[in-house]
């Protein structure tokens, strides 16, 4: 098949792979949830919110395999690189806890893509400006669907309120590496392709502080220890596993298809 | 202040770990009324907005949806039928079908 060829962009390239992995990891982690949330309808809320992040990244990947030079496809970044390869932050790559956990994990991720969409709309790459305006509605949707929850089980029963608190509590160690300048998005606003994470962060903690209050919830104090290292491929213990079940058929069964 | 909680309040189900039921309608693309779908579990109705969107537009099927508390719906028995519907069943007269339609009138 003749393809337009597209100039190599490494500077381009590897921060769209960030925010690639971002949601190809988040994904892979919601979609455990199917079979196990409180309800059929949540399995089903959360199976479609990790389908749309699915769509952003395989849509991403196929951009970042143009970009880097080499060709790679969607399938070839996602399924056959290792740990170190992988530049996703630490919040998406953690395992799943309880429903309040997860249901806080979305607020805050869904809240960011938010404010990072709005802003990608314009970026001088075309097709990231192009993922950023179709995926804009969708992260709408999921900040959403995240909103209503924590509402609900902030200001419901005692048990829900302690639980949410709690989800909020452990989730807020993650957040600071979501609006931290790495490299790569520093050299990727210099040339319009990108934006600086920490250009989003305010705008980012007047949402979710509304929310929080509104759910009668305490914001989470400054936490004692923050992750870092994601966006350097530097990643937490179940990372491994995570990539362990994402990338086994592919790699066991090279070329499958179905 | 107002003693409402934050997410609004949950309707009481028939017991207190599962959700009520609710009834969907989702009009489509060319439809011009609400068709029933299907239903679903949702603490209130403002979620159950959501779960149909989830769980019965996936592939596009509407451009707007309703939601009803199945308990609030009022339908017919089984029982009755006979007398609910049978005496419809010989008055032909009320279909419209003793009409001559001209040819010429289009959209009829």
């Amino acid at each position: 098949m003749a393809q337009a060829s597209v100039d190599a962009n490494p500077v381009a390239a590897q921060y769209i792979q960030g925010i690639a992995d971002d949601a190809l990891v988040y994904a892979q982690r919601l979609g455990e949830w199917i079979s196990r949330g409180p309800q059929i309808e949540e399995d089903m809320a959360l199976a479609n919110i990790g389908l749309d992040l699915l769509g952003q990244a395989r849509a991403l990947l196929t951009r970042v395999g143009q970009l880097d030079g080499t060709g790679r496809s969607e399938d070839d970044l996602a399924y056959f690189r290792d740990e170190r390869q992988f530049r996703n932050v630490h919040l998406v790559e953690q395992e799943r806890g309880d429903y309040a956990f997860e249901m806080a994990r979305l607020l805050v991720f869904s809240s960011y893509q938010c404010e990072l969409y709005a802003a990608l709309r314009v970026s001088s790459d075309p097709v990231l400006a192009g993922v950023a305006e179709k995926a804009l509605k969708e992260v709408h949707y999921h900040r959403d669907h995240a909103t209503q929850w924590v509402l609900r089980l902030g200001d419901g029963t005692e048990e829900s309120h302690g639980r949410m608190q709690q989800g909020l509590d452990d989730v807020a160690p993650f957040v600071a590496e979501l609006f931290e300048d790495d490299a790569a998005s520093v050299a990727a606003a210099r040339e319009g392709a990108g934006v600086l994470p920490s250009s989003l962060h305010d705008a980012y903690v007047d949402r979710v502080s509304a929310v929080i209050r509104q759910a009668t919830l305490d914001l989470p104090e400054q936490p004692r220890w923050r992750s870092r290292g994601g966006r350097d491929g530097f990643h937490s213990r179940p990372m491994g596993y995570l990539l362990a079940e994402m990338q086994h058929i592919a790699r066991s069964h090279p070329g499958a298809t179905w | 202040m107002s003693t409402e909680p934050a997410g609004g309040t949950a309707v009481q189900g028939e017991s207190p770990t599962t959700w009520p039921l609710w009834e969907v309608f989702v009009r489509g693309k060319r439809g011009l009324s609400h068709v029933h779908v299907g239903s679903l579990h949702a603490p209130d109705a403002v979620m159950a907005l959501r779960n149909a969107r989830d769980v019965y537009t996936r592939r596009q099927e509407g451009v707007s949806i309703w939601v009803a508390k199945a308990s609030d719906i009022t339908a017919s028995s089984p029982d009755e039928r006979d007398a609910f519907f049978d005496p419809a069943a010989d008055k032909v007269y009320r279909h419209p079908t003793f009409y001559d339609v001209p040819e010429d009138v289009e959209y009829l």
